[in-house]
């Protein structure tokens, strides 16, 4: 699951990977005309639309590779960098630089492309810009004040909107898309051009089917963790579902003998895990199965992992749900709490003594009865999952 | 030689697009440029006044965000790779050349002191307003950032509103 620093990547591929990235971003503004202030600000003047077109189908095919990413449970949008919204800062800050646009003719990124290919203006733009941050740090005590006002977090427009993403997202399409249209007419009104025939070029054509098909899908794919979640609502699903069980007589026997392979994975509510839980549990929420991070803990070889809850139909629905989301050596406490807690605490109940096995059986029930009990008590609970991961910090 | 056509702005924007879904899925954060120049001027000025940068309040703030040489920054090294990128485009299309771009009726003094007045804008309000439109815009739109929209919108709608006053510098 992405994002895939740091620990699949680590910080010093990083940079590798940074400065590849900086190779095709720069390659790709060249080749889009980004290199020329002429062309860069042609937008502010009508006559040359192609940054407008160029960001603006960047920011929608992004916006819908991030959601669909997220959608499949590829990528953890909670590890994921979200600028966040400091309101006045974002406006006055967003105000400056547009002054400073069609003043300057760039904007930072553009401007170290066209120096790099050897425009003088841009190299004359960026010891301004040099400057011009070196302005904000040292006035920075007259600032901070206003810098930090308005710390609204990180919300994303459409919670702030109240709309579901893909409705935004969606919206944000089709008012791009009608963008393109109205600035092509625009344009040709500038400079003078009369012919206003749409062009229905193999590009377009390939550019449209390709987000239509990720739209879609989107769209008729359910997400992967309601899907999931509403898949164990079915009760036949239950029953048909093939999970290898672990008795209470042998949890109790890999507690007394301080199995290291076993972890216990406690499904139940935080509340009830803190009254009662047993040794090498970890306390697990349904959302920790679909994060990144948590999911550490069942990916560990060798580790057998049992999952408990209070019965064995909650137990089932968490199993069906890891075993989708391919993780292995999963078993789930038969009769669940409940039952092992029965047994635990009323030996006598249960057990056939008039056979060899009966016997035994009864044997270690005691002794399990007297020892698990001071076991438990003296365990200190491990708490909920643990997240030491943050989101990547980004931004400029 | 004659210098090749650019690409067409859709597919640019798609492949941008696609780099930039590549970048979050790999790093879990967008593409950026006015943070290098925040690096390199902290960098700068470290070298300059050492002494200056350990008492400034937005230098430790800066260096208590930040591990190790300001130089050793994500952004800094996409910006290598930019300048790179760039050139290499530049040479297959044939746009490798020392000039200065300027509207037909500015004279190059107007073209330089704009370029420097805008750079020092640019500068100024990435910094206020946390990215400029690469770090804040673009990467805050493929996000849903509320403030990277809010941002790109007042980029944009600024620049729109005050491109009347500087006509004279590019048509």
């Amino acid at each position: 699951m992405g994002p895939l620093v740091p620990d699949i990547i680590g910080n010093d591929l990083n940079f590798i990977v940074a400065l590849v990235i900086g190779i095709l971003f720069g390659a790709i503004l060249e080749q889009a005309g980004f290199s020329t202030s002429k062309k860069l600000v042609g937008l502010f003047y009508g006559y040359d639309f192609t940054v407008l077109r160029v960001f603006f189908t960047a920011g929608i095919v992004a916006m819908i590779g991030v959601l669909a990413l997220s959608h499949f449970g590829l990528l953890d949008i909670n590890l994921t960098f979200i600028n966040p919204t400091f309101l006045w800062s974002a406006i006055i800050g967003g105000l400056i630089m547009g002054l400073g646009f069609v003043v300057g003719g760039f904007c930072p990124g553009t401007s170290v492309c066209a120096a790099a290919i050897g425009k003088i203006d841009a190299m004359i733009f960026i010891g301004g810009a040099i400057l011009g941050v070196l302005l904000f740090a040292e006035g920075y005590p007259l600032f901070e004040g206003f810098y930090k006002s308005a710390n609204l977090g990180n919300p994303r427009l459409f919670e702030t909107l109240g709309m579901s993403q893909t409705l935004f997202a969606s919206l944000f399409t089709i008012v791009a898309l009608m963008a393109f249209i109205g600035v092509s007419i625009i344009e040709n009104r500038v400079n003078g051009i009369k012919k206003m025939t749409p062009q229905f070029k193999t590009v377009y054509i390939t550019i449209a089917a390709i987000g239509l098909v990720v739209a879609l899908t989107a769209f008729i794919l359910p997400e992967r963790k309601s899907s999931l979640i509403k898949l164990v609502e079915d009760v036949n699903v239950i029953k048909s579902a093939k999970l290898d069980y672990m008795t209470a007589d042998e949890l109790s026997f890999r507690i007394m003998n301080d199995d290291k392979k076993l972890q216990i994975i406690d499904f139940r509510p935080a509340k009830e895990y803190e009254k009662f839980n047993l040794p090498k549990s970890t306390l697990f929420l349904i959302d920790n199965l679909f994060e990144k991070e948590p999911n550490k803990l069942l990916t560990i070889s060798h580790k057998v992992n049992v999952f408990v809850a209070n019965d064995e139909i909650s137990e089932k629905k968490m199993a069906i749900i890891a075993s989708e989301l391919g993780y292995k050596n999963i078993r789930i406490l038969k009769g669940g709490l409940n039952e092992f807690k029965n047994q635990l605490y009323n030996t006598q109940i249960t057990c056939d003594t008039t056979n060899q096995e009966g016997r035994d059986t009864y044997r270690f029930r005691m002794r399990a009865s007297q020892l698990l009990p001071k076991l438990i008590e003296q365990n200190k609970t491990a708490g909920p999952v643990k997240k030491t991961q943050k989101r990547v910090v980004g931004g400029c | 030689m004659e210098q090749t056509k650019y690409m067409n702005p859709y597919l640019a924007g798609l492949l941008l697009g696609l780099l930039l879904i590549a970048t979050i899925y790999i790093t879990g954060r967008g593409l950026g440029a006015s943070g290098a120049v925040k690096s390199v001027t902290v960098a700068t000025v470290e070298v300059l006044a050492p002494y200056h940068t350990g008492n400034t309040h937005f230098y430790k703030e800066y260096s208590g965000e930040h591990t190790g040489s300001p130089l050793m920054n994500w952004l800094v090294f996409e910006m290598v790779g930019v300048v790179i990128g760039a050139f290499i485009s530049g040479l297959i299309s044939n746009r490798l050349d020392f000039k200065l771009e300027k509207g037909p009726r500015a004279t190059t003094r107007i073209r330089v002191i704009g370029a420097i007045i805008g750079g020092m804008l640019w500068g100024f309000g990435s910094q206020l307003g946390r990215g400029c439109t690469s770090g804040a815009a673009l990467s805050g739109m493929a996000v849903m950032s509320t403030g990277g929209i809010i941002t790109m919108f007042a980029i944009f709608g600024g620049a729109y509103g005050f491109a009347y006053f500087f006509r004279k510098f590019w048509i």
